[in-house]
């Protein structure tokens, strides 16, 4: 176990003490002792910048189910690195600002701050650990994690549906995803993620190649919010603001981008990936970004931002793909550098909105963009912040998403370009809904700011009279939106530091030699499409905002019926609704309808078998002579067995029932077999007392002598069962392969077991083990009666 | 010559048991099929000695001791069942 291995498990074990400092230290928020541990893990990783920068990785093996090959093996590249380092790094500002946001005396912070660890730790996990078993792991630790955050105002029933919600879509992807992990496994025999990319010839052909792939992005995706999976993320915005920004900006929405980025290396050069993942993306993000104009609550809007921002990103990732198939692939690779660069980018400007709005919340008591207005002059640092945010988020300049904005569009444009995959018939696509979803970008983004902090005050609608919020709620925004603006001046200094080596665990094969990924961002690249696309948009965006009261009532054309969140609930309520009618509709609770099924299947299964196989044979070798007697005694037997059936009185069933024991007793002796007709006679002459005893004390109200009413369907299923039963005993009479063991007793029955009665010998001396355990049964049975008897538990009421 | 009588004698007592079965089972009353199960008895106890000296054999003697008790207490207790009600009476002074 190096260092690096309890990184990982660091927030875990702080976790264990978190609950005690909560108990014990009163006097301090909670919330600044969980402070230190993200902020030394960010130094930690920090110091492992240099070897990410100079190409090199680093591979930690620890044991831990060695025999299964599942080990617990950290692994850090440009890639993980760059996550670790967002999750580190928000993390250390969300703990901050969560200390001035949540009070010390009226929440529960013991739970919160563990829950936060959990997640904290979970996510490291998922972005440094090799083994996708463990990788698996600690992804439903996140998504578990996110679940309990999600419900941390539990007595809030929406809150409990957001985070139900949340639970059954991730988890339900995570598994998906499980099972692609599985199938490479079949494909690679082996759980490394590092083993499996160096077996990608491998993958490439197998038949398993393409489920593998599907399975894997549907974990994605869904975890990713892509659509139609996004569903669940405008829902889990009832957690508290500082899991907002955390979780569902910055960091666990962004594991499934992560999932894409590292399995991108395995699945990227086929069309399949780049269709998938490049449209999915897309249709997200204008979807999205359509959809958050319509919100009137704040996070409401940024969460619909989210989704279509990190549709945007995967577009990107997927745009990259085509690369693979290129000579020079500077030329579409840029689409991966925009990813990634955007990645950061989108952390950094979400997670200041997040807290933002957050301090709105807090100050003003509403998040109700109808309720608020004119607060610019009220908050001023908060009206910086969110106005850094949202420029940003629009992709105007000088803030740092002018930049990710323009080289998305810039990869667009080139992807229209391509000649691969029918690219040159569909390709136009991409940058044409590009566009479409930054105009609606925009739209929002100036909603979000505007209709907040411009615009006439309405201190009557609000709960509070609102101030600028205290000194340390501000510091983790403004940290954030002043690396907004410095990346916008600087990008450069995240360009061989963070994204070339990131790029380079995403297409580790695409370069040979010491060749490195050209990166470099520049802020002006003279007037070219991308630049006269952002004034397009500026330009419509500006024309959509101000006619925004006019074509608002589109939205209200679009059918209520048809959302996805319709569509969710209708499943989940169906499925409870028709999974219970179902099982209500064949539990009857009637043992005769059970007794039904139980020797339907019997035919069903037997019969099947029997025409299937051909089974059923007639052999008359070997046959014994039957005697006249013989004929007659059966005549009586199926005379009494008819009478027992037919029987009008129970009684007279009892009696011919008891005939029908007697003569297979008489049967006994003709077979020879004078041990089974001793017992046969006492025991059907007890049992036929015990029915005696039955049957008198049967209800005085019941002992109507009722006659046995005829149901068709249980006289088909007693024919069938009998004829069944009857082929099977001649068939498998007749087909009879080997000789018996019977010649052994015969002939040692004297010599080992000492006695000349063949049958005790087998039953005390051979084979004496199942005759103890016969006789357990009786004494069981014996007791079992006797406490029935004895026992009588008192009815509800009654005193015992 | 012996067999075939003794396989004739038991071809008549099945025949008999068959009567008797068809008696248990018209009835008109319990006492009747009572009686008839009982008659059943006494012919599996000739069925099953002549059985035995078909097969020649002693195996199946206790068999027939056998049957004589259980088709007398069998009997009694039918009788008992049909007069009181019940077979075993409670001890009144417990």
């Amino acid at each position: 176990m190096q260092l690096l291995h309890f990184a990982i498990l660091a927030p875990f074990l702080f976790a264990f003490i978190v609950p005690f400092l909560y108990k014990r230290v009163k006097r301090v928020h909670t919330g600044w002792f969980v402070l230190i541990l993200p902020v030394v893990l960010f130094v930690y990783f920090i110091s492992k910048l240099p070897i990410t920068m100079a190409g090199e990785t680093v591979r930690y093996a620890a044991e831990w189910i060695p025999s299964l090959g599942i080990n617990y093996t950290v692994y850090i590249d440009g890639l993980g690195l760059l996550f670790a380092l967002l999750i580190t790094g928000i993390g250390s500002l969300v703990t901050l600002y969560s200390i001035f946001y949540l009070s010390k005396d009226k929440e529960k912070l013991g739970p919160f701050y563990v829950y936060l660890l959990m997640f904290m730790g979970a996510m490291l996990g998922v972005v440094l650990v090799d083994n996708v078993i463990v990788l698996y792991m600690f992804w439903e630790l996140t998504s578990l994690s996110s679940f309990l955050l999600i419900g941390y105002w539990y007595k809030r029933e929406k809150s409990r549906y957001g985070a139900e919600k949340s639970l059954l879509i991730t988890v339900g992807g995570g598994l998906c995803m499980l099972g692609g992990f599985i199938l490479l496994y079949l494909m690679t025999d082996s759980f490394s993620i590092r083993e499996m990319v160096n077996q990608v010839h491998i993958i490439a052909g197998h038949p398993f190649f393409i489920p593998a792939m599907i399975l894997l992005l549907l974990g994605a995706f869904t975890k990713s919010a892509q659509f139609p999976f996004y569903i669940w993320l405008p829902d889990a915005m009832e957690a508290p603001t500082p899991v907002s920004a955390y979780l569902h900006s910055a960091t666990m929405v962004k594991a499934g981008i992560y999932l894409i980025a590292r399995f991108s290396p395995i699945f990227a050069f086929s069309p399949v990936w780049f269709w998938t993942v490049a449209s999915v993306g897309l249709i997200t993000m204008v979807w999205a970004s359509f959809n958050a104009v319509r919100q009137t609550d704040l996070k409401a809007i940024l969460a619909f931002s989210t989704v279509s921002q990190l549709g945007m990103i995967v577009s990107m990732l997927g745009a990259g793909a085509a690369a693979l198939h290129y000579q020079h692939s500077e030329y579409f690779t840029a689409a991966v550098t925009a990813a990634v660069f955007h990645l950061i980018n989108h952390a950094t400007f979400k997670g200041s909105l997040f807290m933002a709005v957050g301090i709105i919340d807090h100050e003003t008591g509403t998040r109700d963009i109808r309720r608020l207005g004119g607060l610019m002059a009220l908050m001023p640092i908060t009206f910086t912040v969110s106005l850094i945010g949202t420029f940003s988020m629009a992709g105007l300049p000088p803030f740092n998403g002018f930049l990710s904005k323009e080289m998305f569009f810039t990869s667009m444009l080139r992807i229209a370009h391509a000649d691969i995959f029918n690219l040159d018939t569909w390709g136009v696509l991409f940058p044409v809904l590009a566009w479409i979803g930054s105009v609606f970008t925009f739209i929002y983004s100036m909603k979000l700011f505007f209709r907040t902090f411009r615009g006439p005050r309405k201190p009557d609608q609000l709960e509070k009279t609102p101030h600028e919020a205290p000194l340390g709620m501000l510091i983790s925004p403004v940290i954030l939106a002043a690396c907004a603006v410095s990346l916008f001046f600087a990008p450069n200094v995240l360009s061989y530091s963070l994204i070339e080596p990131a790029m380079n665990s995403i297409y580790p094969a695409l370069l040979t030699g010491g060749d490195t990924f050209h990166v470099h961002i520049s802020q002006w690249h003279g007037v070219t499409a991308e630049l006269l696309m952002t004034l397009g948009i500026i330009i419509v965006g500006t024309i959509g905002y101000v006619t925004l009261s006019k074509w608002e009532r589109l939205y209200g054309l679009f059918p209520k019926k048809l959302s996805l969140n319709r569509l969710y609930d209708a499943v989940t309520g169906n499925m409870e609704k028709r999974s219970y009618q179902l099982t209500s509709s064949y539990m009857t609770g009637f043992l005769r309808d059970y007794l039904l099924y139980t020797f339907a299947a019997f035919i069903i299964l037997i019969g099947t078998a029997f025409v299937m196989k051909d089974g059923f044979s007639v052999t008359t070798k070997g046959m014994a002579e039957i005697g006249l007697y013989e004929i007659v005694l059966s005549l009586v037997m199926v005379s009494a067995t008819a009478a027992t059936v037919f029987a009008k009185s129970r009684l007279t069933a009892i009696i011919s029932l008891g005939v029908v024991g007697y003569t297979l007793a008489l049967f006994f002796v003709i077979f020879r077999a004078p041990d089974l007709a001793l017992t046969q006679l006492v025991i059907e002459t007890i049992s036929v007392a015990l029915f005696l005893l039955c049957f008198y004390h049967l209800p005085k109200m019941r002992r109507k002598k009722k006659t046995r009413t005829f149901r068709m369907t249980n006289f088909i299923i007693s024919l069938g069962v009998g004829v069944i039963v009857t082929m099977l005993g001649i068939a498998s009479s007749s087909e009879k392969t080997k000789d018996s063991i019977a010649s052994f007793f015969t002939a040692y029955s004297h010599k080992l077991g000492g006695g000349n009665n063949i049958v005790n010998v087998i039953l005390v001396d051979f084979r004496g083990f199942d005759t103890m355990f016969e006789i357990t049964v009786l004494s069981i049975a014996a007791l079992g009666i006797y406490s029935m008897i004895r026992t009588k538990v008192k009815e509800e009421g009654e005193e015992r | 010559m012996f067999t075939f009588i003794l396989q004739l004698s038991l071809g008549i007592m099945a025949v008999s048991t068959l009567l008797y079965v068809i008696r248990v089972i018209k009835g008109p009353t319990v006492p009747d099929r009572v009686v008839a199960l009982d008659g059943i008895g006494i012919n599996l106890i000739a069925m099953t000695a002549l059985v035995s000296i078909l097969i020649k054999t002693t195996a199946f003697l206790d068999i027939i001791l056998l049957l004589g008790i259980l088709s007398f207490i069998g009997t009694i207790a039918f009788a008992k069942f049909l007069e009181k009600g019940e077979i075993i009476e409670n001890d009144r002074n417990r």
